[in-house]
């Protein structure tokens, strides 16, 4: 049995449509592989074995979505011991679809962080170096994948924390279309950022967990589905396809990481894609803009956390106010209550127009960016993360240097387009990933390239030993 | 201080919030509550639990939509929701979902008071204090009942076009009985389906611009309304006559007291920090939707008065209480397709002697069918039966129903007969010689004794006018 370890969740569920092995087989294996997680990734795993645990591989699921009685914290201790009364669509998606719940994973708080080192629960390790971060905020998602205690996971992406993470354990990661997937039942971070999606060992597990997920949800008004099924991925070559290769001339960008995406570009073109440079004269301002519209969204949304219904209640208040306060001081960490007095104060009478509003203005600013790129290209390429997994500790003072650590994932959740992040090499021993972005619901076709180029990479590595 | 010596005038424009009569509350699925047990029509999304996202109500869309029309609005083509932040028990998301600065529909008008916009909502929770000061301060505990959250609202906002406290009243009234007639709300104000503000401010008679203005919240009546703002006009007139200034601030009315107090200052005033609702999209009322909205908007009681006087020749008055009422104007109008030589006679019938038997209800709710008042009325003008006796009849129809001739024949209500008449009143002037001799020398009061004594020996079956003519015939005069 320990031969599934190796194999990605397509051949596993080939596998037990075949009859080859029971869906109850690969769960209790997965389940005894989750039970063994040394690194932090897991903050609860189930214990039994469901009664029809499906044709699909069971799936690790990030804190933050809600699941019927199973605790849901979102990485927070505000909401330590919550049980939810409801799944979220995203979830039950994927349970109607044969895969069951493994486990929930470890997150940085309320996904707002880079590191994974913002969870009110602790750290999680990154496989391929224990002393580094595993990248956030679906760090735990990412690094049970990476480490094979997971066959796959699901996480949420606002900024990169999909892509990101999954750049930094050496997998893959999809953050969909904005709307692609239902966010009902998702613990709200940034509502018009926030987006569900697949944390995978390949490009094939990608795509056969977006079909699972996709589709309009009628609890979600902002959701949209695909327009089209998605089809699994087969592409060989990419002849005809262009490139827009944009941020490899950023400063701040690791000497080493640019040199394994340059070394990709040359195999779109040894595959028959052509590459060219691509501005996006607004996107460098992402970051400023992604630090005033998903604090200020997030102020509103953590708003209801108050020790009223449920979650965290401070023992320690003599009236409304103070229980309000206390709570609230006591039950979320440093980071979430600095994005809240950012939001709280970028939306102030006064000073909405200068943050908001000019935030506002950015963003449609990058969405027409964007458009005007994808007039002259199919794609546009970036190097995920400017570097590869950093120390434990290495930026936790440094609040901006860790903001940085998004620069390119940030636009693409800006504009709602999707943006695939694969695996393209290593640097200092340490996985680079290679993202790919292109028009809303090209999903299909970002997944179709991604495959011919993870043919010709051929990254290996994961899980690691 | 009365109208003619006044020195200021004030200016009012009014606020109401009317909760909507849709099934289900405005963003989720849960049903509108009426006084069911606590915390019962809940759920995940109206309670704000981790992970939730609203959905409109499209039929709370539909009645805002037939307000705006029925006011005569702009529709906005597209409109949005924002968020209204706040920490506050009864607020479980700690923000209100509402609209602001691209409302479902601006402009408009009602009677002689332009609109300005009309907005949708949500409502809050329900807190209730224990404790002696019924209040959050000072209350032992405080819990909440979350059955009311979430209920649609529709924000009615008029220009400052109200000119007396009267007025602002008035005004009130049309709006309830209009939105009443819609079906889209309850519009009873004792149970908060209906709240009422006034932003009031006075200026010196003749002056263009307006003072400074106070907000009085939540009066749950428009008796008190006109009360409150009567009590708010006096204390700014007294304070600008003793030199001070109006501040900008929100107050309560108390309508035993009769005082006024501060609830909140203009610096208290919160920043409620107001963004696009993310989890929304733009509402944008397709043709179809706004023509289903015109098609159900039925007859409005402006409308309705207006045709009742210019049609059927009513008074004022009389048209208008026929339409403020519909439940009256609807019985009023099946009654008079059935007869329609007595448009007034059986209006005043409807007003008068209906309604003191029905209260504020609802006439259809008795036995009495329209045609059947209808006949008594004809039978009235016809005179058949007296009008007293006819009230007696309506008596008897109301709890039991049936035909009026029935009731007349069965009680022995029917006009007295003219031979029978002869008979009593020659009976009348033979027992009373006296009356007869003051009549004869010239004291007319003195005709009230005979016919009195008629009255009497007929039971109310005579007309008192007829029976005097009788008299003077027979006596000469």
């Amino acid at each position: 049995m320990s031969d599934l370890l190796g194999l990605t969740a397509a051949t596993q569920a080939e596998l037990i449509a075949s009859g080859e092995v029971s869906g109850a087989e690969v769960f209790e294996f997965w389940r005894g592989r989750a039970a063994e997680d040394d690194l932090g990734a897991y903050l609860w795993v189930e214990e039994e074995t469901p009664a029809d645990p499906g044709r699909l591989p069971p799936v690790a699921v990030k804190d933050l979505f809600c699941v019927e009685g199973v605790p849901s914290s979102a990485g927070s201790r505000i909401l330590e011991g919550y049980l939810p009364v409801y799944t979220a669509t995203s979830v039950r998606n994927l349970q109607e679809a044969g895969a069951a719940v493994l486990g929930k994973t470890n997150q940085d708080e309320f996904a707002m962080g880079s590191s994974n080192e913002n969870s009110g629960f602790g750290p999680v390790q990154n496989p391929w170096d224990r002393g580094r971060v595993p990248g956030g905020s679906s760090g735990g998602s990412a690094a049970a994948v990476a480490a094979g205690t997971a066959p796959w996971a699901i996480g949420t992406d606002t900024g990169g924390s999909i892509r990101q993470p999954a750049s930094l354990c050496g997998i893959v990661g999809l953050k969909p279309t904005y709307g692609a997937v239902s966010r009902y039942g998702m613990i709200a971070f940034a509502s018009s950022l926030d987006q569900c999606g697949p944390l995978t060992r390949d490009v094939t597990d990608a795509a056969l967990m977006l079909r699972a997920l996709e589709g309009r949800d009628p609890c979600d008004s902002t959701s949209l589905g695909l327009p089209e099924a998605v089809t699994l991925p087969s592409a060989e070559r990419l002849d005809g396809l262009r490139f827009g290769a944009w941020g490899l001339a950023e400063e701040g960008l690791d000497p080493g990481v640019a040199e394994v995406c340059r070394r990709t570009l040359d195999r779109i073109e040894e595959l028959g894609g052509g590459v060219q440079e691509i501005e996006l004269p607004s996107a460098g301002h992402g970051i400023s803009a992604y630090y005033v519209v998903a604090p200020a969204e997030a102020s509103a949304n953590l708003a209801r956390y108050d020790g009223v219904r449920y979650g965290y209640r401070s023992p320690h208040y003599d009236d409304l106010l103070g229980m309000y306060e206390n709570t609230r001081a006591e039950g979320f960490g440093e980071e979430v209550k600095r994005r809240i007095m950012i939001g709280t104060y970028a939306l102030s009478s006064g000073y909405y127009e200068a943050y908001y509003g000019t935030a506002q203005k950015v963003r449609s600013k990058i969405a027409q960016d964007f458009a005007a790129a994808f007039e002259q290209v199919d794609f546009v390429v970036t190097p995920t993360s400017p570097t590869v997994a950093f120390e434990l500790g290495e930026r936790t003072a440094d609040p901006l240097a860790m903001y940085l650590s998004d620069y390119f994932t940030v636009p693409m959740p800006l504009a709602g387009i999707p943006a695939v992040s694969i695996p393209c090499g290593l640097s200092e021993g340490l996985p680079v990933g290679f993202q790919i972005a292109g028009p809303a619901f090209s999903e299909s076709r970002i997944l179709d390239a991604a495959y011919a180029l993870e043919r010709t990479i051929g990254f290996e590595g994961v899980p690691v030993p | 201080m009365t109208e003619a010596v006044r020195q200021y005038e004030p200016v009012i424009g009014i606020e109401i919030h009317v909760q909507l009569a849709t099934r289900t509350k405005m963003f989720c699925g849960c049903e509108l509550s009426f006084g069911e047990e606590p915390n019962t029509r809940t759920c995940p999304v109206c309670l704000a639990h981790p992970g939730v996202l609203p959905v409109t109500n499209a039929e709370a869309v539909h009645f805002g939509l037939m307000i705006g029309l029925a006011l005569g609005c702009e529709i906005a083509p597209s409109s949005i929701f924002h968020r209204k932040n706040y920490f506050y028990p009864d607020s479980p998301k700690a923000y209100q979902i509402s609209q602001y600065d691209i409302p479902l529909c601006t402009g408009g008008r009602l009677g002689d008071v332009r609109i300005h916009r009309v907005h949708l909502e949500e409502d809050a929770a329900k807190l209730v204090h224990a404790g002696s000061s019924g209040r959050i301060h000072g209350a032992e505990s405080s819990v909440v009942d979350f059955n009311r959250c979430g209920t649609p609202l529709v924000e009615i906002v008029t220009e400052p076009d109200l000119r007396s406290a009267a007025e602002a009243a008035e005004f009130g009234r049309l709006l309830q009985a209009t939105l009443r007639r819609m079906g889209v709300s309850d519009v009873n104000m004792e149970e908060g389906s209906l709240r009422v503000d006034a932003n009031v401010s006075i200026r010196p008679a003749g002056q263009a611009s307006f003072g400074t203005k106070t907000e009085l919240k939540n009066m749950n009546s428009f008796r008190f309304l006109e009360r409150g703002i009567e009590a708010e006009v006096a204390r700014q007139e007294q304070l600008l006559a003793e030199g001070g200034t109006i501040q900008q601030e929100t107050l309560h009315f108390d309508p035993e007291a009769g005082s006024l107090t501060s609830l909140r200052s203009k610096e208290e005033a919160h920043d409620y920090r107001y963004f696009p609702e993310p989890d929304l999209v733009p509402m944008a009322p397709t043709e179809e939707m706004l023509v289903r909205a015109r098609a159900a908007l039925p007859e409005l009681p402006a409308a309705r008065a207006e045709r009742l006087e210019r049609e059927l020749e009513l008074p004022a008055d009389t048209a208008k209480l026929l339409s403020f009422r519909s439940e009256l104007g609807d019985f009023y109008e099946t009654a008079l397709a059935a007869d329609s030589d007595h448009p007034r006679r059986l209006a005043n019938w409807t007003i008068n002697e209906l309604t003191a038997a029905v209260g504020d209800g609802d006439p259809a709710d008795t036995k009495l069918e329209p045609p059947v008042l209808a006949r008594l009325v004809a039978m009235v003008a016809d005179k058949q039966v007296s009008a007293s006796a006819a009230r007696e009849v309506l008596a008897v129809l109301i709890a039991k129903g049936g035909d009026p001739a029935q009731v007349i024949e069965a009680q022995g209500l029917g006009r007295a007969g003219e031979e029978e008449l002869g008979d009593i009143v020659d009976r009348a002037i033979a027992d009373n010689p006296d009356a007869v001799e003051k009549i004869r020398a010239g004291k007319q009061q003195a005709i009230g004794a005979l016919v009195g004594a008629v009255m009497r020996e007929t039971k109310g079956r005579a007309d008192g006018g007829e029976v005097q003519q009788m008299i003077r015939a027979k006596l000469g005069e």
